[in-house]
């Protein structure tokens, strides 16, 4: 964990301490700043995130839906990117994409995270009965091919956004469930954990209060290499059909490509390619060293 | 041996409950949260009588305790009725697409796999030094780039202007079937490349830190032979219960490749029916590949039990 159990202690007891400043997550930080690479990932998401909020605000690229030009004109002077069928302009949509692109994300995230942090924990604190109805109904959960399962949860109910979270959040917990259920069985008899027992603390104290800020960094990592899934799988439900509507995605506009293409138009796709690639390198290498910076037993394995 | 006997045995009849939850999820979502279909079937003009009629057909008159006993009926007989949209039995549409799916990913999956362990194998030798560090660049940038985009860009250059590979469709029969697998085949490969080098690699690398790996350098063994005689073999049951965990995926089929190039495939009925709506035959999918899935991972729990005997059983 990257401090020794007493200096744990130090920590939950004496609030004022000097030594509290080298937190876990202090200590990460210096380790994750040394490595350029991934500072430099970090610098592209946080890049991306903005992008994706102003345009969100209607600040950058507002008018996608215009015609700015005639139809499929090519990457030039004028546009950058080129424009598509309607005349509209790529570059805007590129951009426009983010917000759907980032949020997919941060939603499904949001929806993965309490439903796995939650079951894990109580089936790695509790154990018994607990872990059994868990580990039965998470091993249930994934017995299905997860392409299943997010195909019939996007299936039924019906094309749009909404259904694009809600249908990754659920298909994407299983994993960070088993990890937290597995961290917190580790950390559920060290001493700090006794330590707060005796002066009293009970098992909702002891779990959300010094169990689950100890295995929090396994959130963080989840939450990174989520971003790049959910992108990605953005595209495969627009393919299919079962994606965003009413505004430009990355995954619709590359599946706009498949009737393009024998016409000689790759403005499209390799604008919302570029724009998907560079933002799902930066969380693959991002989540990666936030492994090896938060996680440092995993050092080196990979 | 008695211990593994009673743990084989309790892992089998662990089947049995999670059989029974893939079921719920299934009922769940298409006979609880979709609603009734019967309007969707039928169009926006039928009348009462017609949909009533429809419901007694479909089995979706009775209460919603026995449509699920009925769901959890089918995943242990395989009788998944018929299809709502070309009224075959699902069971004949399935076996009818086993064997386009099979004659697409098992030689995608044999390729690709010993392309990956040959690749992880060569840069774990040179771990740390540039080819590595190439390599591993490669596979992460390899993998950030959709896999729609892939199918797009190899059907457009190679089939399309280069007229190198058939642009879709197939037929049945050996050597018939070649010209239309060949580049689902290649797109598989180099689909499956940069997640499958890293993984292996990373099994390897945990191989190379052990204790036994240090006494045989010790002892003077050239790091060459340490690798292919001692590191590889203990890394094989990794790899291996990794693979075994892959096949039920072959029987799916894959999904994107076989829409894509119109194969008659699993897959391929899949998507279709999803485009269609058809219930009954993506609940029978959901449930086979569940079925395929919890098997294999039994077996593959069992092969890691006795082919390591530091596995301890719980």
């Amino acid at each position: 964990m990257g401090m020794s159990k007493t200096e744990v202690l130090v920590n939950n007891t004496q609030a004022s301490d000097p030594l509290k400043g080298k937190s876990l997550w202090i200590d990460a930080w210096q380790r994750l700043k040394k490595d350029k690479v991934a500072v430099a990932c970090l610098i592209i998401v946080i890049l991306y995130a903005i992008v994706a909020v102003l345009s969100g605000v209607g600040l950058i690229a507002a008018d996608w839906g215009a015609e700015v030009g005639p139809s499929y004109a090519a990457p030039g002077a004028d546009y950058w990117f080129g424009t598509d069928i309607f005349g509209r302009d790529v570059l805007s949509k590129v951009i426009h994409g983010s917000q759907v692109a980032m949020s997919v994300g941060l939603i499904s995230s949001l929806i993965a995270i309490p439903i796995g942090v939650t079951l894990g924990a109580l089936a790695g604190y509790f154990g018994g009965w607990v872990d059994e109805v868990i580990v039965w109904f998470y091993t249930t959960f994934s017995s299905i091919p997860q392409i299943m399962l997010l195909m019939s949860i996007a299936l039924i109910l019906g094309k749009g956004i909404n259904t694009v979270y809600i249908a990754l959040g659920l298909t994407s917990w299983v994993g960070l469930c088993r990890l937290i259920r597995g961290e917190v069985m580790k950390h559920k008899n060290r001493e700090y954990v006794q330590a707060a027992g005796a002066i009293g603390a009970g098992h909702g104290r002891k779990l959300f209060k010094h169990i689950i800020p100890n295995v929090s960094h396994i959130v963080i990592i989840f939450t990174s290499l989520q971003f790049q899934i959910a992108i990605k799988s953005e595209v495969i439900l627009s393919y299919l059909g079962l994606g965003v509507s009413g505004q430009p995605s990355w995954g619709t506009m590359i599946d706009d490509a498949k009737l393009e293409l024998a016409r000689g138009v790759w403005w499209q796709l390799a604008g919302a390619t570029l724009a998907m690639f560079v933002v799902v390198l930066a969380f693959n290498i991002l989540g990666d060293a936030l492994r090896d910076a938060l996680d440092p037993k995993l050092k080196g394995k990979d | 041996m008695g211990s593994t006997g009673s743990y084989i045995l309790r892992r089998v009849l662990y089947l049995i409950p999670v059989l029974l939850g893939v079921c719920a999820i299934v009922f769940l979502l298409f006979n609880v949260v979709a609603g009734d279909p019967t309007a969707l079937l039928l169009g926006k003009h039928a009348s009462a009588e017609q949909m009533a009629e429809l419901k007694v057909q479909l089995g979706l008159d009775k209460s919603l305790f026995m449509q699920y006993i009925d769901i959890v009926k089918s995943a242990f007989t395989f009788d998944f009725g018929r299809s709502w949209s070309t009224k075959q039995t699902i069971s004949s549409m399935l076996a009818q697409g086993a064997i386009p799916s099979l004659t697409l990913t098992l030689p995608a999956f044999v390729i690709s796999t010993i392309l990956a362990v040959l690749f992880a194998t060569l840069v774990a030798y040179y771990r740390g030094k540039g080819i590595d560090l190439f390599v591993r660049i490669s596979c992460i940038a390899m993998m950030s780039i959709s896999s729609l985009v892939y199918i797009l860009v190899f059907q457009n250059v190679l089939a399309y202007q280069l007229g190198l590979f058939e642009i879709s469709g197939y037929e049945f029969g050996f050597p018939d079937f070649v010209p239309y697998v060949a580049l689902p085949i290649i797109i598989w490969v180099v689909l499956s490349l940069g997640p499958d080098i890293r993984f292996y690699r990373t099994m390897i690398l945990d191989e190379i830190y052990q204790d036994y790996v240090r006494t045989a350098r010790a002892k003077g063994l050239s790091e060459k032979k340490i690798l292919l005689k001692h590191v590889l073999r203990n890394a094989l049951i990794p790899i291996i219960t990794y693979l075994v965990n892959q096949l039920p995926f072959l029987l799916l089929g894959s999904l994107l490749l076989e829409s894509f190039f119109s194969i008659p495939g699993l897959g391929g009925i899949v998507i279709t029916a999803l485009n269609s709506s058809d219930f009954p035959v993506i609940k029978a999918m959901a449930i086979l590949s569940a079925v395929a899935y919890i098997v294999f991972t039994l077996l593959q729990d069992i092969l890691y039990t006795v082919a390591d005997p530091r596995v301890k059983l719980k």
